[in-house]
């Protein structure tokens, strides 16, 4: 009779720590493939990041949105419930404000904001950019200051605009998301110009550039194992942790927004969108996902019970 | 273990007779190997090449079959750990629990709730697969609900219980129909495995031991029953990911007879509603050929086909629609033009956007190979010059009186290249298809 099949790996993912503090967390350091605990050490359990925005969100559909209605205008406020009520574990703050397009705060602003944020929270924060390039190299590196020392996440680098994050983050001592369009050779080319301007290789974080669930899921999925597959195999420009942007994604499809008058076969929308971005979440964990961000409360709540029962008795 | 060319040659008769319709006995060997040709062709092969011959042209991991007709469920012959070394065959089972002892009514209605279970996604019709009868009280009471189910439903059915008897009568019924019979543990091996046989019906062995249940496996392949499904009974997400992962590599990379078997995973009922949805999630990912749960609302059941239909794409060939010029609704030559790739997701994401602007207008896809837009246009699919050859291909001149064309927002930059390449003005659309709506009824022809 044949014997259980054990892999070995020669290689294993890095440890980034997220934050300064007694509630710093580690994410990565994994010795093999997700949830296989009896062939390799997983020693740090799959982090979730509330997502928190500078400026109300104008497109979060009414499901999402009623969940923070009454802090929506007040990040301060809203990072401080996602904490107090929700007992979330990091807060990732995307400064959408400083798009030129979306009010166009001055890098100051911003600034002012994550020190107050940093003096209020106790929990780890993770910092987006507004997504232009130009305001984010102007907004980022101060922002970056601003929080000097307390080892945030700082995003995202992309292939032709890494440059002047790489410098902030590293004189900060934060980490940085290098941010590759679902290809894992760019993936792995940014990881080795970042490195090379002199970011250790653990306060690196892939975002694989994710879909949601129907919205090229699968994509990111196998992008996602194919590169975890090679950093276990020996590959250190692989080997970082993922960074997966779950209620970014989810709350763009249809089937999480779209009401039940509109879909009347598809059922509540209450359920529906809680539902689509907790699976997104689980089938990415189970590619190797290592820290998610995500957005509502309730599915935060599920992933994490999932995450938990998983690693209950196995490290 | 799939043998080389050479292995095969070696067990032929090597006097190169041509009788198999090849010249030698080398070239016919060779055509084995490719599965080009049947052994039966050489009438000269001893009994031993012939079971190794069998042996090495067995899959893996055994299809099966549940129910019949066109619902019939295929599961099994996968060949890959990962979807990428190749692709993930046939997709996992999905079927809903229904208790017995439920009056008829309550039957009747969760029955007619399952068979409504039917969504169109990207083209594709996503359905459900099975019916699964559990049994709570005598075998009269299991009987009587799998006669009512079975006259009420297409979709292939599971009869879960440990009672033989039980198991004999809803047979007797519904074994025309192929269902799966589900309850075999140590203590009614014989019983069941004899309804196996005489029904000709899969079968579910359940033991939580990975060696035991290779053992008894084993041990009903010895007496021919070879429909088998796996399974090793209720455990917490993680055992349960180790052990579909085990069964998995030890019929691909073991060759292990015994587990070469696809796999079911019963889901835990639970008060929240959520939860079992998750638990489903992870085995449609990890390896299960069919996953039972009792969560049957729409939106639990949508978001778990939704999921089985992308794990078991084909990772080479993405989906794709044929590349034309597609009139929605009522057209007419005013109607505007929108261009997009024929990866199926783009071209269904922009016409449910155009369908709900009531906006009649021409959807064109270029033939990205099924790349999506950002994708294609980085990897040069996606571009003036093809965009421009589809505009002659498709005659759009011939379909519309004006010259204006929207290309997605994401291609913005290639807008003044198109104007020259192809002579017609270039409006920049949305760069998510949500936007479409509101960007036609503002849109200037
Ligand atoms: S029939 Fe058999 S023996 Fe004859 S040539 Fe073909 S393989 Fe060889």
């Amino acid at each position: 009779m044949a014997e259980l099949v054990y892999q070995k790996w020669s290689g294993k993912i890095n440890e980034t720590i997220i934050g300064a503090g007694p509630l710093s967390i580690k994410i990565g350091a994994e010795e093999g493939l997700p949830f296989l605990f009896k062939e390799g050490k997983i020693p740090n359990q799959p982090r979730i990041a509330f997502e928190v925005w500078d400026i109300a969100p104008a497109d979060w559909p009414d499901e999402l949105a009623g969940q923070y209605k009454d802090v929506f205008n007040n990040p301060l406020e809203w990072a401080g419930k996602c904490v107090q009520e929700y007992q979330a574990q990091a807060i990732c703050l995307r400064l959408q404000g400083a798009h030129p397009d979306f009010g166009n705060k001055s890098a100051e602003e911003e600034a002012r904001l994550i020190k107050d944020l940093l003096k209020a929270l106790d929990v780890p924060l993770i910092i987006l950019g507004c997504g232009d390039d130009n305001k984010d190299n102007e907004v980022l590196p101060v922002c970056s200051q601003a929080a000097s020392g307390k080892r945030c996440l700082i995003g995202s680098a992309v292939g032709d605009n890494y440059r002047t994050l790489a410098v902030a983050v590293l004189a900060d001592g934060h980490s940085i998301i290098a941010e590759s369009p679902i290809d894992i050779n760019i993936a792995k080319q940014l990881n080795i110009l970042i490195s090379d301007m002199g970011i250790p290789l653990e306060r690196i974080v892939i975002n694989p550039t994710i879909g949601a669930l129907g919205y090229g899921l699968e994509y990111a999925y196998s992008i996602m194992e194919r590169a975890r597959l090679a950093a276990l195999a020996g590959d250190k420009m692989m080997a970082m942790p993922f960074i997966c942007f779950v209620g970014q994604e989810t709350w763009r499809a249809k089937e999480a927004k779209a009401g039940e008058k509109e879909f009347p076969q598809w059922g509540p929308e209450a359920e529906r969108g809680v539902a689509w971005e907790s699976v997104t979440a689980v089938a990415l964990l189970q590619a190797g996902a290592d820290l998610l961000v995500m957005r509502h409360p309730k599915a935060i709540d599920c992933v994490r019970k999932y995450i938990e029962v998983s690693f209950k008795d196995n490290i | 273990m799939a043998l080389s060319g050479l292995d095969i040659y070696k067990l032929l008769p090597k006097t190169n007779c041509r009788e198999c319709g090849f010249v030698t006995c080398l070239a016919f060997a060779m055509q084995l190997v490719k599965r080009q040709a049947l052994p039966e062709k050489c009438p000269y092969l001893s009994e031993q090449a012939k079971s190794a011959l069998d042996a090495a042209s067995r899959p893996p991991i055994k299809l099966v079959v549940i129910g019949e007709g066109e619902d019939k469920l295929e599961i099994g012959n996968e060949t890959v750990m990962f979807r990428h070394e190749e692709k993930f065959h046939h997709p996992t089972g999905l079927g809903f629990i229904i208790e017995d002892g439920l009056s008829s009514e309550e039957i009747l209605k969760t029955v007619n709730k399952i068979n409504a279970l039917s969504f169109e996604r990207i083209g594709c019709l996503l359905r459900p697969n099975l019916i699964a009868i559990k049994q709570n009280g005598d075998a009269s009471v299991f009987a009587a609900a799998v006669k009512l189910v079975k006259e009420h439903t297409n979709l292939g059915l599971v009869l879960i219980s440990k009672d033989a008897s039980a198991q004999r009568s809803a047979l007797e019924i519904a074994a025309c129909g192929k269902p799966l019979i589900y309850g075999l543990d140590k203590n009614n091996l014989e019983a069941f495995t004899k309804l196996a046989v005489e029904f000709k019906v899969p079968l579910v062995v359940s033991l939580q031991d990975l060696s035991e249940l290779s053992a008894v496996a084993g041990k009903l392949i010895a007496q021919g029953v070879e429909d088998l499904i796996l399974d090793t009974g209720n455990k917490n997400i993680a055992e349960k990911i180790w052990d579909l992962t085990q069964i998995r590599r030890r019929g691909l990379y073991r060759s292990e007879r015994s587990l070469g078997f696809p796999t079911i995973v019963t889901i835990e009922d639970s008060a929240d509603r959520f939860d079992p949805i998750l638990e489903a999630a992870t085995y449609i990912a990890k390896y299960a050929g069919v996953v039972l749960i009792k969560a049957n609302e729409p939106w639990q059941a949508l978001s778990l086909l939704t999921l089985r239909q992308n794990i078991y794409t084909d990772p080479q060939r993405p989906l794709q629609v044929e590349s034309k010029l597609y009139p929605i609704g009522n057209t007419s030559d005013k109607s505007p033009v929108l261009i997009t790739t024929n990866f199926s997701l783009s071209y269904y994401t922009v016409l449910g956007e155009v369908e709900a602007s009531k906006i009649p207008a021409y959807i064109m896809t270029i033939d990205t190979e099924g790349m999506s837009v950002l994708t294609a246009w980085a990897a040069e699919k996606f571009t003036p010059e093809s965009i421009s050859a589809a505009i002659d291909k498709y005659g759009l001149k011939e379909q519309v009186c004006h010259k204006q064309l929207v290309i997605p927002g994401y291609v913005a930059v290639m807008s003044g290249k198109l104007e020259d390449a192809c002579g017609w003005q270039v409006a920049v659309g949305p760069k998510e298809a949500s936007g479409i709506p509101s960007f036609l009824k503002n849109l200037q022809l």
